[in-house]
């Protein structure tokens, strides 16, 4: 029954995405009033039912009904009820019906709240926000339907991917949605403003909160995701260039471009196509990740199941949405009046700079991960990894990072070089000063070392615009800027520390014996069997100790999973103030010794710390940004209502 | 011309200026996926044309059946990919996939070093749903023909 009751509820939900597309529509029309005023409450009630289906969805796998296909093919009777809830987005089918409710529950806010912007452009925005949905909706239901049922149903069920058995998956793949969906807004408002030809500093000031919320659970996704691989998969590295990571990265960037052309549009009222641009390509970023990830092109732990026609309907999707709203931004585009001028010395030139550079690094990646596609095409199969991505991006990140550090120093408008010679000195100082001391003392190789410079130079700039101000009345979305253009420098000095000063130690150990690996001696103390619920394992203690101080127990594992019947390495991490040590276990050699596999990572916390306080800087500038919104819808209501009573 | 342009040059400086980063981007990832792209390769293919030693390739064929040796210090393998038509030696340091085993199918990434291959990574099998791209391929159509044929 309750299979039944989220099918209908889903109908439903696609249905009233259906009312809200042709009321919208027509409601534009000056007799249309009557529709226009349906678009709202049918954008609240499709995410309610939306939500109210996930909900269902939820349940079934909560009870592991196993007469539903889904939770028959994916989930067992003996997972802890974290795995079996978690479980429900764990597969093709339940991460889409994620993906979909977060999207209509995105739209139901925005119907709901949103009331700044002209009404007709909101219609055209909710119009577009329905007509994106009914696309993912139609795919759901006719080509990837969650409650499908399963008859006789089986005795038990075919149990979770052990490797997605992890509490980061509980939090990563809905973190990552609310990101990859949030863009949506931004797409629909970008829809919206061109169809009603009304893009103003006003359209910029109500889209930025929503693209900061996305961008923020973008930020951290991506940062959990990194970090999950790290531990869980063994390989003691943090970033693959996998074809998947790519497709969370590439909509980060664009996101991150749009942040930032928001606000020179809202500040300034300068950029407004480019911004427009920037919304359009955002959101189809992460339809081309979902593309990438979901249709079975690329094989990976994220690609649950390969089905042709899925890939081909994604892809239709996708060209109907990117293809609709990029024609719709070539026709439309050359109407949009000139925004404000601005001299090249300046904030806006600085900003210009950086969404130049962000697109090339996207174009980049993107290149870079359709490339085996296309090779592939024609018969040649390769595939592109680390050797490209990191140069390549480098040479335009590198210089990015230096108009990062002096951008936020300059005025909008115009500026003169002279006014902020001070500290453009004082940081080129401090980065010189660094490269030399890097140079001559650790001899560090070309990307590291720029890179520790360039982390020296960004940190100091960060704080440089708070100079002279007073710390306590500054506004909260300068304090943002500041914190995570640091968090960028926190996570550079990471990445670089971490590439330069690993050191690895792979061996075959006896029991007792004692391997050095850096500033650590691990001896291995004892290998013994273990069990948990759904998995058995042979379980290495080790017994570290830092420079000869005290002992800590490490306990790495090689786990055996029996639903389904799979083996893998649970990494064992030790965490100091200054780096991670690093600890896998394999299997025996035929002569008794048990093989390790060590490392020592200076640093390589910082990596994951600067996404953390990225994420924090942008939760920052939201909260200051909506409380100024709150503030000043508070004060017009007590304004109209003193106006009204003066009136009476 | 001053540093303030008229609008409807600014316009235009900021179309050309993300034009050319743009094709400067585009010039730069097609000149290095030339370079740095790692082809993918069978057995007898890397024995016929060998790459060269600094450029990072894949290799994708069976385990030859009794040819895995475990070096002295017991993280160091040695053993032989084969397709039928031609073998490779393959030498790596490292923790196995759990899934490697003689007889199955395997893709190593690293370079071609003096005829043999040293690899820097195996991917094996993870599990039914996760199967390298190649090997897919590989265990479909070349591995059951070349198989037959060696028969």
């Amino acid at each position: 029954m309750i299979a039944e009751f989220g099918l209908a509820s889903l109908w439903l939900a696609a249905s009233l995405a259906a009312l809200q597309l042709i009321a919208a529509w027509f409601g534009q029309r000056a007799d249309g009033e009557v529709l226009a005023r349906l678009v709202r409450p049918a954008a609240v009630i499709q995410a309610m039912l939306c939500g109210l289906a996930f909900l269902m969805l939820l349940w079934v796998f909560a009870r592991t009904d196993l007469s539903v296909l889904l939770v028959a093919e994916n989930s067992h009777s003996d997972k802890p009820m974290i795995f079996k809830i978690a479980g429900a987005w764990g597969n093709h089918e339940g991460s889409m019906l994620l993906w979909v409710a977060i999207m209509a529950l995105a739209g139901g806010l925005i119907a709901l709240i949103e009331h700044r912007l002209p009404e007709k452009t909101m219609l055209a925005t909710l119009g577009a926000q329905a007509f994106v949905g009914l696309g993912f909706y139609a795919f759901l239901l006719f080509a990837s339907n969650p409650f499908a049922r399963i008859s006789p149903a089986p005795a038990e069920g075919n149990g979770l991917n052990p490797l997605l058995q992890d509490i980061g998956l509980a939090m990563h793949p809905p973190t990552l949605y609310m990101g990859y969906v949030g863009l949506s807004i931004a797409f629909s408002f970008a829809v919206g403003a061109l169809l009603t030809r009304n893009v103003t500093p006003e359209f910029a000031r109500v889209m930025r909160p929503w693209i900061l919320g996305a961008w923020i659970f973008l930020t951290l996704g991506i940062t959990a995701g990194s970090y999950w691989a790290y531990y869980e998969l063994g390989w003691g590295g943090w970033w693959f260039w996998d074809p998947v990571e790519n497709a969370s990265l590439m909509p980060w960037l664009a996101a991150t471009a749009l942040l930032h052309s928001a606000s020179v549009l809202a500040s300034r009222d300068a950029l407004r196509t480019w911004t427009i641009m920037l919304g359009v390509i955002a959101f189809s970023m992460s339809m081309i990740g979902t593309f990438l990830v979901r249709s079975g092109i690329l094989t990976s732990v994220h690609a649950f199941a390969v089905d042709p026609t899925r890939g081909t309907f994604i892809l239709a999707l996708l060209a109907i949405n990117i293809g609709g709203a990029l024609a719709l931004f070539v026709v439309r585009a050359g109407t949009i009046a000139e925004g404000e001028r601005f001299a090249p010395l300046s904030r806006e030139g600085a900003l210009v700079i950086n969404n130049v550079a962000l697109s090339a690094v996207l174009g980049v990646v993107l290149l870079g991960t359709l490339y085996p596609l296309v090779t592939e095409a024609f018969g040649v199969r390769v595939s592109v990894g680390p050797p490209y991505f990191n140069p390549v991006s480098a040479a335009f990140v590198f210089p990015m990072l230096l108009v990062l550090a002096v951008g936020p120093l300059l005025r909008w408008r115009r500026d003169r070089l002279a006014r902020i010679r001070p500290a453009v000195i004082a940081i080129a100082a401090a980065g010189l000063a660094v490269l030399l001391a890097m140079w001559l003392i650790a001899g560090l190789a070309l990307f590291p070392l720029l890179g520790v410079s360039l982390a020296a130079v960004v940190a100091v700039a960060a704080f440089l615009p708070l100079r002279g101000r007073s710390l306590a009345r500054l506004p909260l979305p300068v304090w943002g800027m500041a914190i995570a253009h640091f968090g960028v420098a926190v996570a550079l000095f990471g990445m670089s520390v971490d590439s330069a000063f690993t050191v690895e130690k792979l061996t075959a150990a006896n029991v007792g014996d004692t391997v050095a690996v850096g500033p650590w001696r691990v001896r291995l103390a004892a290998v013994e069997p273990v069990a948990g619920p759904n998995w058995t394992a042979l379980q290495a203690r080790l017994d570290a100790s830092y420079k000869g101080g005290a002992g800590q127990l490490l306990a790495p594992q090689s786990r055996t999973f029996w639903a389904p019947p799979q083996t893998t390495s649970e990494s064992a991490l030790l965490t100091r103030w200054n780096g991670q040590l690093y600890t896998v276990v394999g299997g025996a050699t035929a002569d008794g010794r048990w093989q390790l596999r060590l490392w020592w990572k200076p640093f390589v916390t910082f990596i994951w710390f600067g996404g953390v306080l990225i994420g924090l800087g942008g939760l920052l500038a939201l909260v200051g940004r909506v409380s100024v919104d709150v503030r000043r819808r508070v004060a017009t209501r007590k304004i109209a209502a003193r106006r009204a009573e003066a009136a009476r | 011309m001053t540093a303030a342009f008229k609008p409807k040059h600014q316009r235009l400086v900021l179309v050309v200026l993300a034009l050319v980063a743009i094709l400067a981007a585009g010039a730069l990832a097609a000149w290095a996926l030339k370079n740095q792209a790692s082809y993918f390769y069978i057995p007898s293919e890397i024995v016929a044309k060998p790459p060269a030693a600094d450029r990072s390739v894949r290799l994708g064929g069976m385990v030859k059946a009794g040819s895995l040796k475990t070096a002295p210090d017991g993280v160091t393998m040695h053993f032989v990919v084969e397709d039928g038509k031609g073998e490779v030696p393959v030498t790596f340091a490292g923790i196995a996939p759990d899934l490697f085993k003689e007889g199955s199918g395997v893709v190593a990434e690293g370079r071609m070093i003096g005829g043999a291959f040293v690899a820097d990574n195996l991917l094996a099998k993870h599990d039914e749903n996760y199967v390298p791209r190649e090997l897919q391929d590989m265990s479909k159509q070349q591995v059951r023909q070349t198989v037959a044929e060696t028969q």
